[in-house]
């Protein structure tokens, strides 16, 4: 069976604003869509008009949603801005059928003129009246109908023996449209809007984060000689008159050491996602992490486990004791609290405190040298924390805000 | 153009019409696609399906995390060439003979068009896909041994895949396709079942999906159980020819289905589901 579309990628273009070329329609598009936060490049557009060029999307306006979404959104994050971005502009397409249709664009009919027909279906189409006549037909029913129609033997529509509309048992079939597919129902898809939860609307990704922490990379060789060294067993070979001496040499491993410490719940559950992103960065970038988590300042004890922290306590002197000083050592926290918490022993909120926690803090920094307080807090409203400027002079200003360019400073400073 | 080939799935696998869409796209392009999705959805059963569905030779490239990039294209075996050296053997005046053709090589010197199968893309270290930029969107690279440039007979059909270990770097993402396969719906996995287990009976299909997906519901579950995890459990029932009623009992103890443990992989979340199993009999 033979059929071709005439819902064709120019007609809804066509239909959105006829005064207008397709491709400054889809120009428009491309700029809503970039409006509404999905970072696609203009390589991304190109692509997809070379695409279109290649009729990989002219049956409907599913297919064009389809191809549009995977040339210009990577991530499914995306997906559901996407999503929202389309309907808003192809709004009131769907229903083209409805209310457009009565008058057949000439492109269509140029369209439908190149349908390729074997001798068979020629001759039936003969028997339907013709080719003219057959054209005539659906352009009266076109005016004939006035809802879209979906089965019955001469409406046009889908999955009916009319010779017009997708799925038709006439081999003179014209196939208008397409819609649902494999279990898909005709509820379109763009407005399910599956996707959102996926959405995370986060700046500073795992990866940017990554390759920020590379800089602290320190690469060395220890441990086991277990690879082949190529340019050593070169060098010795040669040095050997040419007798083969082979040489081994250990694994390049990054051999930072790095001791986290986070602070966790209250003021810090607003910045909850980007600490886990930070987290889990680091978690990978680095053989040698250590981490402990606090509640708004250092005192005592540190813990690992934050549903055992009533039971499972670690002493920072034994913190301190265990990591050497090659440590580098990273506070992750949002530093506002009481200024008390921190000047006065029995400040802390959770327990009572013997020494105060700057006490505290002074000896961490007496052991680590290298160290960085990252603070989620926006850098314009430090000013309004009394906590934040007092902890900022204990560390010797080395605060740094939680965004890119703020961790990279803390870096340089760290491995300088 | 050559008549196109169009990818419409296979009898071992059914693809949605969205991702037949990627793949066409990917195919009439001369693209790469990326395809991300949860575990077990078929990502690299992909490729393995398109080159048998378009009768395309099918060349994997498994990346792990000491994988680099030049190894897809070749490897200079620098230790061969001086043993032979030092054997005297003739093959050393030809350094050609020492150059291992990696993957990509192999798929762009193929007298048909390829697949290629990039899987795993976010094992390799955070810089490999940069590395990779040239080599996909120009299908070439240059032999430096050698001093010779390789390209691409015919633009191989590349697809990548990815469980978002990492994140891919732009510049990469902007040269290829990108698909994410949602988990099926239940009318869809019954679609991939019935092409699994054609003989599988109806009632016991249902009862089956019923009672895989309300564990999928489970709020924090760890590890949701996936496709492949379906179809694996569906062949131990069949095998152990487990009766119906076992599947049903929703009231009695056993309302762990049998043989849970092809389903949820993980201890904790084995205790969880238990745990919630125990709740609702003392709510009952």
């Amino acid at each position: 069976m033979s059929r071709t579309c005439i819902f064709s990628s120019d007609l809804f273009f066509y239909l959105k604003e006829q005064t207008k070329k397709p491709t400054d329609v889809l120009t428009d598009f491309f700029l809503q869509i970039r409006g509404n936060g999905v970072p696609a490049s203009i390589k991304e557009y190109l692509t997809l008009l070379e695409a279109m060029a290649h009729n990989l999307a002219e049956c409907s306006i599913d297919d064009f949603y389809q191809i549009a979404r995977i040339t210009l959104v990577k991530n499914e994050t995306h997906y559901d801005r996407f999503d929202k971005a389309f309907s808003s502009y192809f709004d009131g397409i769907e229903s083209i059928p409805d209310e457009v249709f009565g008058e057949i664009p000439k492109n269509w009919v140029e369209k439908l003129k190149q349908l390729d027909l074997t001798d068979e279906e020629k001759k039936e189409i003969q028997a339907l009246g013709g080719w003219e006549k057959l054209m005539e037909t659906l352009k009266k029913r076109l005016e004939e109908q006035k809802k879209r129609h979906q089965g019955g033997s001469k409406w046009i529509g889908t999955a009916g023996t009319s010779p017009f509309g997708a799925y038709g048992f006439n081999p003179a079939g014209v196939r208008i449209g397409q819609s649902g597919s494999r279990g898909r129902s005709a509820v379109k898809v763009w407005d399910k809007r599956e996707f959102r939860n996926l959405d995370d609307n986060v700046e500073i990704g795992t990866r940017n984060i990554k390759v920020a922490l590379k800089r602290l990379r320190r690469f060395a060789r220890v441990g086991a000689a277990d690879q082949f060294d190529l340019d050593g067993t070169v060098n010795s070979t040669a040095r050997n008159a040419g007798y083969l001496n082979i040489k081994m040499i250990p694994e390049r491993r990054n051999a930072v050491k790095v001791l986290l410490f986070f602070d966790v719940g209250g003021s810090m559950e607003d910045y909850v996602r980007i600490c886990e992103e930070l987290f889990s960065a680091a978690k990978t970038e680095f053989k040698h992490l250590e981490y402990y988590y606090f509640h708004n300042f250092v005192y005592e004890s540190v813990w690992k486990d934050s549903r055992r922290r009533g039971s499972e306590r670690t002493p920072m002197m034994e913190v301190l004791n265990k990591y050497g000083q090659d440590y580098k050592l990273i506070f992750v926290g949002d530093a506002t609290m009481s200024p008390y918490e921190i000047m006065y022993p029995g400040g802390s909120v959770e327990h009572f405190n013997e020494e105060a926690g700057s006490e505290w803090l002074k000896r961490m920094l007496d052991v680590y040298s290298k160290v960085a307080w990252l603070n989620p807090t926006p850098t314009e409203r430090w000013g309004y924390y009394e906590s934040i400027g007092i902890i900022k002079k204990l560390l010797n200003n080395r605060m740094y805000s939680l965004t890119l360019g703020g961790l990279d400073s803390a870096i340089k400073n760290l491995v300088r | 153009m050559v008549n196109m080939m169009k990818f419409t799935g296979t009898k071992k696998y059914v693809a949605t019409r969205e991702l037949e869409m990627a793949v066409n796209a990917a195919i009439a392009l001369e693209r790469p696609l990326l395809i991300k999705g949860e575990p077990g959805t078929g990502k690299t059963m992909l490729a393995i399906e398109v080159a048998d569905a378009l009768k395309r030779p099918l060349i994997q490239w498994h990346v792990k995390s000491t994988s680099k990039a030049q190894q897809g294209l070749y490897e200079y075996d620098a230790v061969s060439r001086l043993r032979d050296s030092q054997l005297g053997d003739d093959r050393v005046q030809d350094i050609e003979h020492y150059i291992k053709k990696g993957p990509l090589w192999e798929a762009f010197s193929s007298e048909e068009p390829a697949v290629v199968l990039i899987d795993e893309i976010d094992k390799a270290d955070i810089e490999f896909p940069n590395d990779l930029l040239r080599e996909l969107d120009r299908m070439e690279f240059f032999v430096y041994e050698t001093q010779k440039l390789v390209r691409a007979k015919h633009r191989p059909t590349i697809i990548i895949t990815s469980n978002n270990e990492k994140e891919l770097p732009d510049a990469f993402l902007r040269r290829c396709f990108f698909h994410y396969i949602s988990f099926p719906n239940k009318e869809t996995m019954q679609e991939i079942v019935g092409v699994h287990f054609p003989k599988l009976k109806k009632t016991l299909l249902q009862e089956a999906l019923t009672s895989f997906f309300e564990i999928r519901e489970v709020p924090g579950i760890k590890k949701k159980p996936s496709t492949s995890e379906l179809l694996d459990w569906l062949k131990l029932l069949l095998a152990e020819d487990i009766p119906l009623e076992a599947l049903r009992a929703k009231d009695n103890k056993k309302i762990i289905p049998p043989l849970h443990g092809a389903l949820i992989k993980n201890e904790q979340d084995v205790h969880l589901f238990e745990r919630l199993v125990f709740l609702s009999k003392r709510t009952n």
